[in-house]
């Protein structure tokens, strides 16, 4: 190629006979070839990366979408005044409850070994639900109550088709007479599968039936605040001291090396210095979205930093020199007329590092947010974890209906993303201005 | 070409009657020094790290006369020019040395802040550069933050007082709240003269102000100069020579750094005293 364009002018003049217009006749083919050969290979890596990512979306929503709905068995429950004493409804036995109402239902099952399988057809949660029941209408003390109670998970699975029913009865987990008892109540009708809100409005479980995300989207809610209320002030103060005030020395330029490099330290560094420094030297609390928080701070600075000057390098010179032509000071020159042009390009350098600091699981390990924690946290200081550690530790888990919970919660990270995302677009609408 | 036509002529008739100063000769000819000047600028380098950029220039501008810079592109006129308001601060490798005064006091000296000085020394740009904001505000921001207005009645009559000045005001008085960035290139100079003017500077510094512009929107704007001249002092770099001409009562010509000759801007056109000044007016270069 590049010999033909080094020959071209050569042979032009070698033969002054042959004109201008034929030479470049002659190479035009070959110049749209080459032009076509390059967009076909632009065409390609965009279909290509999009087919990757409609493989990896079809594949979580395929595994993922049934999570949001729940089978739940209908039981019909006698709160037992007997049971129900005065003074400890908190402690009653509530799961001697549950275990008569589903006896009533199949009276004809006897043996210890055949009740424990048929109690295991119900959720140990149907207890508290009955508990949370009885403390909020106390009245109701004696009555006979219809309550739509999770079931178990292996219930749970063999509704949604997870769990093939012709294997040999040894490889599966609910044996013949299960199944027997759970087509017996969908017979009766009590059984339905339901939105499953169980998902969205609890912490963790060990049970997968009574596992949620709200403990894990809260944790990263505070999180990301932490991170979002120091990064950008921060980030973007630094910016614009670097680029617009700091002098230009070898100290400036080492800071400015400096947080190049920052930006590339892998981030599990950053959570061993956040456990050395915030946990052991601070003495600030373990598994805290606060500290969580400090170490996503330090991990998104040079993000925000690197885009914010590249946003204020962005600033034509020309609005410079006519706020300081007129007599603005330096500070009135970047803070009425810089700085909101630059506005929009910081905004989105910040939401790029918040992006990052939502995704990141190793340094938040290193300071103990993947401890597993059942309540929601309700502040910065309580224990928690976060979207992509609730990931990993449900990834992490044996039974099979976390599969399709990890793949859900990995639906409910994305949709944090994209909101984010789309705020940040429409962030920047409103900021841009037309010149 | 209308422009080294006219020059030709003047010079032809020139040459015949005086002795030209050589080439060689690198010493300021001419009428640096006026009465009753309002800037004076004595013995000015300027340097650009170890380049030198401006050659011991000293010049006199007097008051309420407009006086143009020419010269050849990179000659140095617009870092002089540059120089007059201390826009050159912010370039870090640009070092000035020798005295600019403005009314007797010396602008380089350390008592001196550029934000005043600024407001005294009023800066139009080669490029129209109006805030990406609304006309009205482009007017007002230089009184704001100046503090020269208080209350939205003072700020609405500078704003209008400064548009009529510029010759804005009956083409923008129905719009003054839609973007400074929107009017056309002519009338966005106009736009940045009349922000100018809103601080009531004393000096106007012009740095090509019409290279971006069609003919008729720059002979507007040299009415408008010529009609500011009563009111401030005016200091135009140009590369049009009838440009220059047509404005101003005064001509220094660079060269390569040096202020190589002043005048009337009539003598510089007719009976330019060096020979460089006469190859650049008849146009052998530049």
């Amino acid at each position: 190629m590049s010999d033909s364009t080094i020959n071209a002018p050569a042979s032009l003049a070698a033969m002054p006979s042959k004109r201008t217009i034929d030479v470049v006749n002659a190479g035009l083919a070959k110049r749209y070839r080459a032009e076509k050969r390059f967009r076909i290979y632009g065409v390609t890596a965009i279909i290509l990366s999009l087919c990757f990512l409609t493989l990896l979306f079809v594949d979580i929503i395929s595994k993922g979408y049934t999570a949001f709905w729940q089978t739940k068995v209908r039981i019909d429950v006698h709160l037992d005044p007997e049971v129900l004493q005065g003074e400890n409804l908190q402690t009653a036995d509530y799961p001697g409850l549950v275990k008569k109402s589903i006896r009533n239902l199949f009276p004809d099952v006897q043996g210890r070994k055949d009740r424990r399988l048929l109690n295991g057809i119900v959720s140990s949660g149907a207890a508290f639900q009955i508990r949370d029941l009885v403390t909020a209408n106390p009245d109701r003390i004696g009555s006979t109550v219809q309550l739509w109670v999770p079931a178990d998970d292996d219930v749970d699975m063999l509704m949604k088709g997870h769990m093939p029913r012709d294997v040999p009865e040894d490889e599966r987990r609910l044996n013949d007479k299960q199944l027997a008892w759970i087509d017996q109540l969908q017979r009766e009708g009590r059984l339905q599968k339901t939105f499953n809100r169980i998902l969205f409005t609890v912490g963790d479980s060990r049970e997968p039936e009574l596992a949620g995300i709200m403990g894990a989207v809260m944790g990263s809610v505070y999180t990301l605040l932490i991170t979002l209320v120091l990064s950008f002030p921060i980030g973007v103060a630094t910016a614009v001291y670097l680029e617009e005030f700091a002098p230009k020395n070898p100290w400036t330029d080492l800071v400015e090396v400096n947080i190049n490099n920052l930006a590339a330290v892998p981030s599990i560094v950053f959570g061993l210095l956040g456990l050395a420094v915030f946990l052991n030297f601070f003495g600030l609390p373990r598994s805290a979205p606060l500290v969580g928080g400090l170490v996503l701070t330090l991990m998104t600075l040079p993000t925000i930093i690197i885009a914010s000057r590249a946003a204020l390098k962005a600033v034509p010179p020309s609005v410079r020199e006519a706020a300081l032509g007129i007599g603005a000071s330096k500070t009135q020159m970047v803070t009425h007329h810089v700085l909101p042009l630059a506005l929009p390009g910081m905004l989105t350098g910040t939401i790029i590092g918040m992006a990052q600091a939502l995704g990141e699981t190793a340094p938040l390990l290193m300071i103990g947010m993947v401890a597993f924690i059942v309540d929601i946290p309700g502040g910065f200081t309580d224990p928690s974890t976060v979207l992509p550690v609730q990931i990993y530790l449900w990834a992490d888990s044996p039974e099979r209906a976390f599969v399709e919970k990890t793949s859900a919660a990995i639906m409910v990270l994305l949709a944090f993303l994209m909101t984010m995302n789309a705020l940040a677009v429409f962030l920047r609408k409103r900021f841009e201005r037309r010149w | 070409m209308e422009a080294s036509q006219t020059a030709v002529n003047g010079a032809a008739s020139a040459t015949a009657s005086q002795l030209l100063v050589d080439r060689s000769h690198r010493e300021t000819i001419g009428q640096q020094f006026v009465e009753n000047p309002r800037m004076t600028c004595r013995n000015v380098d300027v340097y650009y790290g170890d380049k030198r950029a401006i050659n011991n220039v000293t010049l006199d501008i007097g008051s309420n006369e407009v006086i143009a810079m020419i010269g050849p592109s990179g000659c140095g006129k617009s870092t002089f020019l540059r120089c007059l308001n201390r826009m050159n601060d912010y370039i870090d490798i640009c070092r000035v040395e020798g005295e600019i005064r403005l009314d007797g006091q010396n602008i380089y000296s350390g008592e001196v802040d550029v934000v005043p000085l600024r407001a005294m020394i009023g800066m139009v740009f080669q490029k129209p550069n109006p805030f990406p904001k609304s006309i009205y505000d482009n007017i007002a921001y230089g009184p704001k933050i100046h503090g020269l207005v208080a209350t939205k009645s003072e700020t609405d009559e500078v704003v209008e007082t400064s548009l009529k000045k510029a010759g804005l005001w009956e083409e923008v008085k129905d719009r003054l709240d839609q973007p400074g960035t929107g009017l056309s290139g002519g009338q966005q100079q106009r736009l940045c003269i009349a922000r100018t003017i809103a601080v009531n500077p004393e000096v106007i510094l012009m740095d090509e102000p019409c290279s971006a512009l069609d003919p008729i929107a720059t002979s507007v704007i040299e009415d408008l100069i010529d009609e500011l001249r009563e009111q401030y002092t005016i200091a135009i770099v140009t590369h049009s020579m009838q440009q220059a001409s047509r404005v101003s009562q005064r001509t220094a010509y660079f060269h390569l750094g040096d202020l190589i000759e002043v005048g009337t801007t009539d003598q510089i056109f007719t009976r330019p005293g060096h020979q460089l000044t006469e190859d650049y007016i008849t146009g052998r270069f530049g």
